[in-house]
């Protein structure tokens, strides 16, 4: 399957990925629309420390902790290998933050969980991450296990 | 002191609406002009620091960002424009030498813009590149003057050592130190792609880049930073560097700001020192001492690679490359003044040189009249814009073309012409390795293919409505070109007609 | 063909049922069920009261995974293993053979002799999705619900019956809540934002008996009720495994394959006592993903194939009312371990170490990215390369450097 993959080495820090993500993700067709003066909370985090910059995202494992521990069955791996949230089943219990060992589970201002899903349910085709990362450090593939 | 104010040149507009505070701009702006302000909620910008490098307004997600320049006017001078009467302030200021970069920005002619293609109509057809081979391969070297037979009658075919190009393009000479790590390895790997070379200017070359040999031209410049044998050897062709466009007759200054680990290592200087080029080459005083050069430099690799000699577009021309097409060497390279330049005075690069255009035109006739222009391949830089460029440049007698602000600006250059400054937004011009990072190679090799692919496609397309299907046969031919509103001395120098004849 | 038996219809057992058809897609498979529902998530009954979670949604697996997984249910209770013969009787009276067993039987509601408890007319304990539905129709806006038990069971029920009904009272014997899981200074941190949102305490205090609709309590006060529900703890149901001569603890022992003492049987889920990494010995860890990975390696090794599940331990995610409890492995503050605590106004995050490896943490309030911890502790990690200050300040891929983030963001894991 393909994957998002990042590239430490061309990570400018610039955190575009994560404006994007919310914006992909929002439902609204226009940025300033979606998050002006709204909280932000994209399914892909910038970590920094000034000089070291990359971004994480769901790795979709081969075999995720998170739909092992999910206790509501929100939580599962499909068979094009994407690991997708059903929010009708979610209830919050934040079990998947509690095993996810990348950091990749997040909630948004309501304490809704939120995840990379390869931007698959908002119908746009490539995460909107890569596409908008200026510098391609952020990439969509399929690599090898 | 009020008299100290510096205008700024430029001011920042920014859409509130659409700005949503994503910061983006105060990340990725290196002379730290926006900042965001927590207590107002509000994106500040402090344009004195703005260069006009187009970063923050290609990054802002939501387009809210515009540059402009300032439109707080002096009063109207059309002796003293207002760019003028502020270089004054500047230098009263500081006291210091106006430095700028990239190339000629003043209103000089450009007689591209002033020559016209011909095309084939009725009477001789022309050439569907799609459907027809249409040749671009070059190659650049000494050619025979006459065929020769050995003493059992058979034909000598051995020729001096040619560079062979895919196409009549190359990269000119750019070194690492003036531009970063990351824009030489895109330039090397677009050029092993394309079929053509990059040159290392004078800064050495990196030893990661030693693997792209044979599609790099390695120079020798008055510093002779990184010179010796197996840099000399590593290359396809070896260039020496008396001159440059955009500062002819001066030599260069590479600030020990800029001289880090690797440069230093590279340029083979101490880390810190300041790598200083001289103005001449302390060695060669006339044609005579060029051709010691030309030939040490043979003998040290085996008479097995091509000599260029590069020289900026002067007064006497015609009379230096008939000079040097006499020292032997192979490839002559001259640099027209609106060629670019990492850092260099402002009068100077602003005031002297000549076109390149005539440059090229006096010498390949005067190599013609003299008999000698099949001693060398000639290459022309300075400001080659576009195919159009390109062929108007071949017509005019080029083998081939150098171009580097094309390049850069492939690789993200938005040309705010601060290269001096290091702090290149782009990732280009710069040593910063937070800077440096911007310019992803493979993203940049891309760029430089794609554009040169275009390149190539037009060249062909024009190739082919003149009825033409060979560089070789394109090249010289200025029947193929007219001139627009040009004097008859213009004319003259360029060797066509004007267009209505 | 191979006959398999799964005693238990829970998560642990629908796992095993994976972990067989990975391996023999053949074999007969059947499910000895004692409740009538598919298997269905335990820990969604408390979101079903509070409206989290529709009754239609609670189920493990798809409603057609029994029939694609050719699996026969048989309704009723294991009662009884003959290892001889190689059967196991059930309540409805069928003696099912097996080539292979795994005992998925989970656990049942503790509920201590109390005086005066068959006066109490609603009473209920707090396990199954049918308790859940049972709790629903004896409730109503006017009721005042005594739960007795302040652990993770009688806490859920109190969250979800609270805005439902009238007023919630809970009481426990033990001095502090979610006492099983939290220390001291954590459990008051926890039980005063319960108390700030409305819940009732009486600690160290419980029901010594019952007059009706009143409890009286160990310290001589009373407490008037409507509904009793009693979530006193579980026990693992046991009890025809130890009287087939399986070796028990408190629960069933199995080794990292999920084998029990006798051959051919298996076990996971609620009812196993097994190796805790962070422990240093075997105890139950009643937790979903260690039912689902265990149920899993349980069916792997039932059909012949190779599986291990050891890097078990315990932990735990809690939330109320927006206040999230994280907690992981094993928690000592003694010669052997220290604690380092980090406090902020967001909470209080409370790290075990020893022998320089993570070996459990509570976290209360910023859990964010807990797992990079929770991996630390099934890992093993060695902690001398990490830069634990920066870690438990922001828990991020930092500390771990440029070749453990390229191995884990640029590859497949």
């Amino acid at each position: 399957m393909k994957r998002v993959f990042v590239h430490e080495e061309w990570c400018l820090g610039c955190h575009l990925c994560e404006y994007n993500c919310a914006f992909a993700n929002s439902g609204v067709n226009d940025m300033v629309k979606a998050l002006k003066g709204k909280p932000v909370t994209p399914r892909i985090h910038v970590e920094d420390d000034g000089k070291i910059h990359y971004a994480v995202s769901c790795r979709h494992c081969e075999n995720p902790l998170c739909t092992k521990g999910c206790i509501s069955g929100a939580l599962t791996k499909g068979d094009d290998g994407v690991v997708t949230i059903d929010h009708e089943k979610c209830v919050g219990c934040l079990s998947c933050m509690l095993l996810c060992p990348y950091g990749c589970i997040t909630t948004d201002e309501k304490d809704v969980v939120l995840k990379c899903e390869l931007c698959v349910k908002n119908g746009r085709g490539t995460p909107a991450c890569v596409e908008g990362c200026p510098n391609r450090a952020i990439v969509y593939e399929e690599v090898e296990a | 002191m009020a008299v100290n104010y510096m205008i700024p040149s430029f001011e920042i507009e920014r859409n509130d609406y659409r700005c949503i505070r994503c910061r983006v701009c105060e990340r990725q702006c290196a002379n730290s002009v926006h900042r965001y302000d927590p207590d107002g909620d509000v994106m500040l910008s402090d344009e004195f620091k703005c260069v006009d490098c187009q970063r923050c307004v290609c990054l802002c997600p939501t387009h809210a960002l515009k540059i402009r320049k300032n439109e707080n006017e002096l009063r109207e001078n059309a002796n003293w424009k207002q760019n003028t009467i502020l270089e004054i302030y500047k230098q009263a200021n500081t006291g210091g030498v106006l430095l700028s970069s990239m190339g000629n920005p003043e209103p000089f002619p450009v007689y591209w813009d002033k020559i016209l293609i011909n095309a084939s109509q009725v009477t001789n057809p022309s050439i569907d590149p799609l459907r027809e081979p249409m040749e671009t391969r070059v190659f650049l070297g000494k050619k025979p003057h006459d065929m020769t037979r050995d003493k059992n009658g058979k034909l000598n075919t051995e020729l001096p050592p040619q560079l062979e190009l895919e196409l009549p393009i190359m990269f000119s000479a750019m070194s690492y130190g003036s531009i970063s790590y990351n824009a030489h390895k895109s330039l090397a790997t677009a050029a092993e792609t394309l079929g053509t070379l990059y040159n290392t200017g004078e800064g050495g070359l990196h030893e990661d880049f030693y693997q792209y040999g044979k599609n790099t031209i390695v120079q020798v410049a008055s510093g002779r930073f990184g010179v010796y044998k197996d840099y000399l050897e590593a290359g396809a062709a070896i260039e020496i560097k008396m001159g440059q466009g955009a500062k002819p007759g001066i030599g260069g200054h590479l600030p020990g700001a800029k001289v880090g680990a690797d440069i230093s290592k590279t340029r083979m200087i101490p880390e810190g020192s300041d790598a200083i080029s001289p103005a001449p080459h302390h060695d060669i005083y006339s044609i005579e001492d060029l051709r010691q050069l030309v030939y040490s430099l043979k003998e040290a690799t085996g008479y097995k690679k091509p000599v260029i000699v590069k020289v900026a577009a002067v007064h006497n021309i015609a009379a230096i490359a008939s000079g040097i097409a006499r020292s032997g060497a192979d490839i002559i390279a001259i640099d027209g003044f609106r060629g670019g330049t990492g850092a260099a005075p402002t009068r100077i690069r602003d005031n002297v040189g000549i076109p390149i255009e005539l440059a090229l035109a006096s010498v390949d006739k005067r190599l013609r009249d003299e008999g000698i222009r099949q001693n060398v391949s000639l290459v022309v830089g300075g400001s080659i814009r576009s195919a159009s460029d390109v062929i108007k440049a071949v017509a005019l007698g080029a083998d081939a073309c150098y171009i580097a602000t094309s390049a850069l600006l492939a690789l993200g250059c938005h040309l705010c012409r601060t290269c001096q400054s290091g702090k290149c937004n782009w990732g280009i011009a710069t040593q910063d390795p937070e800077l440096v990072k911007r310019l992803n190679p493979e993203a940049g090799k891309e760029r430089l293919v794609n554009m040169l692919t275009a390149w190539k496609h037009e060249i062909k397309e024009m190739m082919g409505l003149m009825g033409i299907n060979s560089i070789e046969a394109l090249r010289g031919n200025r029947m193929m070109l007219r001139g627009v509103g040009l004097n008859e001395k213009e004319l003259e120098i360029l060797g066509i007609s004007h267009a209505g004849e | 063909m191979k006959r398999y038996v799964i005693i238990g219809n829970g998560p642990a057992a629908v796992s095993a049922v994976d972990g067989i058809r990975s391996v023999d897609s053949d074999g007969s498979i059947t499910v000895i069920s004692k409740e009538e529902h598919a298997a269905y998530f335990r820990p969604l009954i408390s979101y079903y009261l509070e409206g989290k979670s529709k009754a239609e949604n609670i189920f493990c697996r798809p409603d057609d995974f029994y029939q694609k997984n050719h699996c026969e249910i048989i309704l009723g209770e294991a009662v009884a293993i003959n290892t001889n013969q190689k059967t196991v009787s059930v309540s409805n009276g069928e003696s099912v053979p097996y080539d292979s067993l795994c005992i998925c039987s989970g656990s049942s509601p503790f509920v201590p002799p109390m005086s005066g408890l068959d006066t109490v007319d609603k009473k209920f304990t707090f396990l199954t999705i049918d308790d859940s539905f049972a709790i629903e129709n004896a409730v109503d806006e006017n009721s005042r619900v005594l739960i007795i038990g302040a652990g993770l069971i009688g806490l859920k029920c109190a969250e979800g019956l609270r805005d439902r009904v009238a007023d919630v009272t809970v009481c426990d014997l033990a001095p502090r809540v979610l006492s099983s899981i939290l220390d001291d200074g954590c459990a008051a941190i926890v039980q005063k934002h319960l108390e700030d949102c409305g819940i009732h305490f009486s600690l160290a205090n419980t029901a010594e008996r019952f007059e009706g609709n009143t409890a009286v309590m160990k310290d001589g006060s009373s407490v008037d009720f409507d509904v009793l529900v009693l979530a006193l703890g579980v026990r693992p149901n046991t009890g025809f495994f130890k009287e087939a001569g399986g070796a028990c603890n408190r629960a069933i022992l199995v080794d990292n394959c999920m084998k029990t003492s006798l051959d051919d049987i298996y076990a996971a889920g609620d009812c196993v006592e097994q190796e805790d990494i962070t422990f240093g010995g075997k105890r139950i860890m009643a937790l979903l993903p260690n039912a689902n990975i265990g149920g899993y390696t349980a069916g792997v090794n039932m059909a012949g194939g190779e599986a291990e599940f050891d890097n078990a331990l315990p932990m735990n995610s809690i939330g109320f009312w927006g206040l999230h409890i994280m907690t992981a492995g094993t928690y000592a503050n003694d010669g052997n371990a220290r604690m380092i605590e980090e406090k902020s106004d967001k909470g209080i995050k409370r790290f075990f170490i020893r022998d320089n490896r993570l070996i459990g943490y509570i976290i209360i309030g910023e859990v964010k990215s807990a797992g990079i911890y929770t991996n630390l502790v099934r890992n093993r990690t060695d902690l001398t390369d990490i830069d634990l200050n920066l870690l438990i300040k922001n828990p991020n891929l930092l500390p771990f450097g440029e070749i453990y983030r390229r191995k884990t963001l640029r590859g497949v894991v």
